[in-house]
C-alpha cells in the first residue's frame, strides 16, 4: 500500500511540475473566473454573499478539471506514457496521481478568489469544517472528471479539449451560478441536479449565506456519488482503452 | 535451471485479431536473448506483455519467478526496460529524469544521486545534466532512456530496437554497452530488426511471425540448420554471363548474379567448388575470388518469415 502511496505521489509531483505550474496554467487559472466575475456583476446590483460561492465555484471546477483530460494524450504523443507504465506503478496509480494534482491546483488557485472575497468584499465563513469538506470533495471529484474526459484513446490533446469543453461549459449554466436554483423553472431544477457543480455552490452559499437549497448532507451525499461515478469510470475505460492507446 | 524469464501458451488479442498466439519459450538467467520478427509479427506486443504494460487475454509469464499479471509490481521492480516508442521527458532536464525513475522505483535519495551521477557521466551527458532534454539530439536521447532504465541496478533489461536509428557511434556504444551489461550477468531480452546485431551479441533467438514462435535456437546453428541455402561465390577477371551453364553444374541447385560476381547454392559446397575448378579449367577462364558462404541470418530470417517454414523446421 505504501509503495502504491508513494507512486501515486510521485506522479503528481511530476505533473505538477510538467503540467500545472506554467505560466499560461496558473495565468488562465486566476484570469479566467476574474472575466467571469466582470462579466457577472457589471451592470448588475448583485451582493457579494451571492457572486463569491459562484465565483470560488467556477474557479475550483474550471482548475481542478484543466488540465487532467490532456495529461494521457499528451504523454501518449509524447511516447512518455509507456516508460511510466512499465516502471513499479500501475495505471490506477498514474490515474490517482493525475488526480490528486488537479484536486491541489485546483485548491490552491480557489484561495485566490477566496481571499479576494474574504479580504476585499468583508466575506465571512460560517462554517468551517463544512466548507473544508465541501472544497475537499469538490476539487477531488472535478479533478476525477478531468482524468474521465482523458479516457478517450487519442493522441491529440485537442480532440479532448473539445470535448473537455463541450462537457465543462454547459455544466457552469446549468448549475445554478447565474440565477440561483430556488428561482429557475422545474425544467432548470431538475436538470441542476445532474450538475455536481450545483452541490459545490450550493454548500458554499450556505458557508457564507447561512443558506442553500439543498441541505448540506445531501450536497456533500451527491458530491461523493459523482466523485465516485467519475473515479469508478474513469479507471474502467481507462484500462480498458489502454492497449488501444499505445 | 533458473528460468529469467518464461512464457506459457501467452495469448493476445486486439479485438478479433490474435497478435499473440499461444507462444511458449524460456530464457534462462545471464542469457543474451534476442527477439526478432517482420513488422507487425507481435515482437511489440510481446513485450508489452512481458514488462507489464498490457495485459495478456491468457496465458502466464513469470520473470525471475513472479507472475507479470499477479505479481506485477515486484516483477516491474527487477526489471530495466527501454521500448521502442519511448521518449524521456523533455520538459525535464536530464538529472530531473533520472530522479523521477529513482522515486518511482523507491531508491533512496542518496542512492538516486550516486547512480544518476555515475550513469551520466558513463553516458557522456553529465555536463548537460541540467539542460532540459528537448535540447537533446535522437542519441543522447537514447543514452539517457539507457540510464533510466538502469538506475534501478535491474537483473533483467528488456531493450525494444535500442540502436534504432542512431548514428554508428552512438549504436557501438550501446551495442558494446549492452555486451557488458549481459558479461555481469544481467539478463537481456532483446528485441530487434538489426539482424547483424543480434548475430553479434545473442547466445539465443527467437524468431516470431505472425504472432507465432517460429523457431529458437542459437544463430550460429540456424545457419547451420539450413544448409541448402550454403553458397559458393565466384568472380571471374574476364567477363562472363553464361549463368545457365553453372546451373548445370553438379550440386547447384540455384545460381544468382550478385554484381560481378556469382553465388551458387548448394547443400555441397565441397563438390560446387571442385566442379567449379574443373569448369575454370575446362573453358580457359580465371577467377578473381571464389568463397564457400553459410546461410546469412538475414537469409534465415528471410526464409522463415516469408515461407513460413519456422513451424516445419521446429517440428
Amino acid at each position: 500500500m505504501g509503495q502504491k502511496l508513494r507512486g501515486v505521489w510521485v506522479i503528481a509531483k511530476k505533473d505538477t511540475g510538467i503540467y500545472y505550474f506554467k505560466a499560461p496554467v496558473l495565468i488562465f487559472g486566476l484570469v479566467f473566473p476574474f472575466f467571469l466575475f466582470l462579466a457577472f456583476a457589471i451592470g448588475r446590483d448583485i451582493s457579494p454573499l451571492f457572486l463569491f460561492p459562484g465565483i470560488i465555484g467556477i474557479t475550483l471546477f474550471f482548475t481542478a478539471s484543466s488540465v487532467g483530460p490532456i495529461i494521457m494524450p499528451w504523454e501518449t504523443r509524447m511516447k512518455t506514457l509507456e516508460r511510466l507504465l512499465s516502471c513499479p506503478v500501475s495505471i490506477q496509480s498514474i490515474l490517482l496521481g493525475d488526480i490528486l494534482a488537479g484536486f491541489l491546483f485546483g485548491i490552491i488557485i480557489s484561495l485566490v478568489p477566496l481571499l479576494f472575497g474574504l479580504l476585499g468584499f468583508g466575506l465571512t465563513i460560517n462554517n468551517l469544517a463544512i466548507f473544508i469538506l465541501g472544497i475537499l470533495f469538490s476539487s477531488f471529484c472535478f479533478s476525477s472528471l478531468g482524468v474521465l474526459l482523458s479516457s478517450p484513446p487519442t493522441d491529440n490533446p485537442s480532440n479532448i479539449m473539445m470535448l473537455s469543453n463541450l462537457v465543462r461549459l454547459p455544466i457552469m449554466f446549468i448549475s445554478g451560478i447565474f440565477i440561483p436554483i430556488e428561482e429557475l423553472p422545474v425544467a432548470g431544477k431538475i436538470i441542476a441536479n445532474f450538475s455536481p457543480l450545483t452541490y459545490t455552490v450550493d454548500l458554499l452559499r450556505y458557508v457564507f449565506q447561512g443558506v442553500s437549497y439543498y441541505s448540506v448532507t445531501r450536497n456533500v451525499l451527491m458530491l461523493i456519488l459523482f466523485l465516485i461515478i467519475f473515479l469508478v469510470s474513469g479507471m474502467k475505460l481507462h484500462k480498458r482503452n489502454l492497449a488501444k492507446r499505445l | 535451471m533458473a528460468w529469467a524469464i518464461e512464457v506459457k501458451n501467452l495469448t493476445k488479442y486486439y479485438g478479433k485479431l490474435l497478435a499473440v498466439d499461444h507462444i511458449s519459450f524460456q530464457v534462462k538467467e545471464g542469457e543474451l536473448f534476442g527477439f526478432l520478427g517482420p513488422n507487425g509479427a507481435g515482437k511489440t506486443t510481446t513485450q508489452r506483455i512481458l514488462t507489464g504494460v498490457i495485459e495478456a487475454n491468457d496465458g502466464d509469464a513469470e520473470i525471475m519467478g513472479y507472475n507479470i499479471q499477479k505479481d506485477a509490481f515486484n516483477a516491474k521492480s527487477i526489471m530495466g526496460i527501454v521500448p521502442e516508442l519511448a521518449n524521456p521527458y523533455i520538459d525535464l532536464s536530464a538529472w530531473d529524469n533520472l530522479m523521477l525513475m529513482g522515486q518511482l522505483y523507491g531508491i533512496s535519495r542518496e542512492k538516486r544521486n550516486e547512480k544518476a551521477t555515475l550513469f551520466l557521466k558513463m553516458f557522456e551527458l553529465y555536463e548537460r545534466r541540467n539542460q532540459k532534454v528537448k535540447t537533446f539530439s535522437k542519441g543522447m536521447k537514447q543514452r539517457l532512456l539507457l540510464s533510466m532504465a538502469l538506475i534501478s541496478e535491474p537483473r533483467i533489461l528488456f531493450l525494444d530496437e535500442p540502436t534504432n536509428g542512431l548514428d554508428v557511434q552512438s549504436a557501438r556504444f550501446i551495442r558494446n554497452l549492452i555486451g557488458e551489461l549481459n558479461g555481469e550477468g544481467v539478463t537481456v531480452f532483446l528485441t530487434t530488426h538489426n539482424l547483424e546485431e543480434a548475430n553479434q551479441l545473442c547466445h539465443r533467438i527467437a524468431i516470431i511471425d505472425h504472432g507465432k514462435i517460429a523457431t529458437i535456437d542459437s544463430p550460429q546453428n540456424l545457419r547451420r540448420a539450413f544448409q541448402k541455402m550454403q553458397s559458393v561465390e565466384i568472380g571471374f577477371a574476364t567477363p562472363f554471363d553464361r549463368i545457365d551453364l553453372l546451373e548445370k553444374l553438379i550440386g547447384v541447385s540455384k545460381v544468382k548474379k550478385m554484381g560481378d560476381k556469382f553465388r551458387l547454392y548448394t547443400e555441397a559446397p565441397s563438390r560446387v567448388v571442385y566442379e567449379l575448378t574443373n569448369f575454370v579449367r575446362d573453358n580457359s577462364l580465371k577467377f578473381t575470388t571464389l568463397n564457400t558462404l553459410g546461410p546469412s541470418l538475414e537469409e534465415v530470417f528471410v526464409k522463415i518469415t516469408e515461407e513460413h517454414i519456422g513451424w516445419d523446421y521446429e517440428k
